[in-house]
């Protein structure tokens, strides 16, 4: 499952991460991560069955994990399948099918954003 | 040879025995039977196109109010439209943003919302005279209340158009959509193999008066577009349609992030094939339509082409650039645009459509101009400071705080051992360093993202990016990452003391 790793201000000098994998041994995959000097958030893959343990030691930690389980939803009513959303996804969910409609992976999506901005027809929104 | 009349394919359309196939269709039959047979065999192909066009609007006369008002100023959802046409005609610009939404919302909107049936708010104002004594107006319409509702489009159905990509580290918002640094995607827009004067190159059929499907409706090229520059394969039409008798499935409107609004227009166009040559142009295929990818990291006109590509390159999904797979999006649908040379296949095949010859043709030769300036425009390299102090990324901080004060100039280029740009240090960074106790190398502390800008740009483009990223100076650097010099808000701040 795909999961969300926030790193608050105060926390963010400690590898919160790191002690974390050490700790429980299981390994996460991380896709994205932006951390600066004063916020951290991740995004990553972790298995299920492993979800509890990981997400024990990186809260004991400080660290607010989340489960992503709101992917991207599409209004068809308004997409007029033009793929501008394509290039934009850094997770490949939108393809064209051999009839040029536009396939969503919802599996695949991070949830990061970047196709609602690209979207001309505001057909893209997350959470829903 | 093959010669056939209009007369002949309309006689055909009416007794229901004509031949219709889509642009995408004559490839093939073109390859199978080939241009001679093709020929004799097909009497009209069909094109189609769903894309942005911002050169559209809508011109609408409102009807008289009592007492009567001559329209000086209108409003329609807060969206501004042109009124100095008469007393109560207007023309809505689909690109005109609203006074309170911003680009969230715009004429494009109002048209689409006007052709679902919505209610739109009406806000004018005039000065008043004896015939017209009223001087503001509040009211609703819709599209049933308007006398006329005409689209006008000025500039629609790009015979192809380039595609952009971006070479610079930041994430550009343009009328082409979001283009990811370093060459991080290729957007694209246009049909292709079912781009309608692509496939009428000559322009032997398609000119002033040809019947066309726009929007949904039947409606007509009217004359050349604006900026139709034929002899770059870039032509344009201006177009005309009854939005009362349009359909939201082929008129959408739209906003790019940080560009605007805009409406995509659903055109197609049906090509009469009347000899062998207009068969073998309507085979033409997305490979033989080639355009060039742009680099909007240069926000000047004369955009630098990163290289050719066709539209089978781009319609593949990834193109080449500099070795590397880069993915491409469309902005316009591939998808719309076949179900517009279906759907204007079967008006055609169902004997409601007929095929019209121009009254004119359009011109064949020519370029748009670009536009007569009468003030030059300064550029980066007339303002800039040529005196510039470096300093080398593994030299100390007190080095680097000895030249600042030594030179009093508050920027250092930090370079490699060959003289490019590794990083920028300021005061401000050495302030900080002192403040934190931590007097490393100059690497440790400079910016390494930095902005820049090249000699050649306008001043006002650097001026822009110095004010959207808060930044108070910018290396200026030539094609090798060396430096040059240094433009900051002093050497604006000069220009425009200059000036004024």
């Amino acid at each position: 499952m795909k999961i969300k790793i926030s790193i608050p201000t105060e926390r963010i000098q400690n590898p919160i991460i790191s002690e974390s994998i050490i700790e429980t041994g299981i390994s996460i995959n991380i896709m994205v991560a932006n951390i600066d000097s004063t916020y951290g958030e991740l995004i990553a893959d972790v298995s299920d069955f492993q979800f509890d343990k990981i997400k024990n030691a990186l809260e004991s930690r400080g660290a607010i994990v989340s489960i992503l389980d709101r992917p991207i939803h599409r209004d068809e009513e308004e997409c007029v399948e033009c793929g501008a959303c394509i290039s934009v996804c850094p997770m490949n969910v939108y393809t064209f099918d051999e009839a040029w409609n536009v396939q969503v992976d919802e599996k695949k999506c991070i949830q990061c954003g970047m196709c609602i901005k690209m979207c001309p027809h505001g057909a893209l929104k997350l959470g829903e | 040879m093959v010669k056939k009349s209009i007369h002949e394919i309309n006689r055909k359309i009416e007794d229901g025995s004509v031949n219709v196939v889509t642009a995408e269709e004559m490839v093939t039959i073109v390859k199978d039977l080939g241009v001679e047979g093709a020929a004799k065999e097909v009497d009209v192909v069909t094109t189609g196109t769903f894309g942005a066009m911002c050169s559209s609007g809508l011109m609408l006369n409102l009807g008289h109010s009592e007492p009567p008002i001559k329209i000086q100023k209108v409003w329609f959802n807060n969206v501004e439209a042109y009124s100095g046409v008469a007393a109560v005609d207007a023309y809505l610009g689909a690109a005109q943003i609203s006074d309170t939404r911003g680009i969230q919302y715009g004429g494009a909107h109002v048209i689409e919302d006007l052709l679902r049936g919505k209610e739109i708010n009406v806000h004018a104002t005039s000065y008043g005279t004896d015939c017209y004594p009223r001087k503001v107006l509040e009211t609703t319409i819709t599209l049933e209340d308007l006398n006329e509702a005409v689209l006008l489009n000025p500039r629609n159905a790009y015979q192809k158009y380039a595609a952009a990509t971006n070479s610079s580290k930041r994430i550009l918002n343009t009328y082409m959509g979001e283009l990811l640094p370093n060459f991080g995607n290729v957007t694209y827009s246009g049909a292709g193999v079912l781009s309608p004067l692509s496939n009428d190159p000559n322009y032997e059929t398609i000119g002033m008066g040809t019947r066309i499907f726009m929007g949904g409706a039947q409606g007509y090229v009217i004359g050349n577009g604006t900026q139709h520059s034929p002899s770059s394969s870039f032509g344009t039409l201006m177009l005309k349609g009854n939005l009362k008798e349009m359909s939201p499935d082929y008129l959408r409107a739209a906003s790019f992030t940080g560009y605007g609004t805009t409406l995509y227009m659903g055109i197609g166009i049906p090509i009469p094939i009347l000899n062998e040559r207009l068969a073998a142009a309507t085979a033409v295929r997305d490979e033989d339509i080639t355009t060039n990818i742009l680099d909007y990291a240069v926000g000047s006109r004369d955009k630098p082409i990163i290289r050719q590509v066709n539209y089978a390159e781009l319609k593949s999904g990834l193109v080449q650039i500099e070795g590397k797979n880069v993915p491409t999006s469309s902005l316009s649908s591939f998808k719309y645009a076949r179900k517009i040379a279906n759907e204007l296949k079967q008006w055609v095949k169902q004997g409601e459509f007929f095929i019209s010859m121009p009254v004119e043709r359009l011109s064949g030769e020519g370029l748009a101009k670009p536009m007569k300036q009468t003030q030059a425009v300064p550029l980066v390299k007339d303002v800039m400071s040529d005196f510039i102090v470096t300093i080398k990324k593994d030299q100390t901080i007190q080095e680097a705080a000895k030249k600042i004060w030594e030179n009093s100039f508050n920027h250092l280029a930090v370079v490699s051992e060959a003289g490019e740009l590794v990083g920028i240090l300021t005061a401000w960074d050495i302030s900080k360093a002192v403040a934190e106790n931590s007097f490393d190398s100059v690497e440790s502390v400079m910016t390494k993202k930095v902005l820049t800008c090249s000699p050649n740009e306008p001043v006002d483009i650097a001026a822009r990016r110095l004010d959207r990223y808060g930044v108070s100076a910018m290396p200026v650097i030539d094609t090798q990452n060396r430096v040059l010099g240094i433009i900051t808000s002093d050497n604006i701040s000069k220009l425009f003391a200059r000036r004024y």
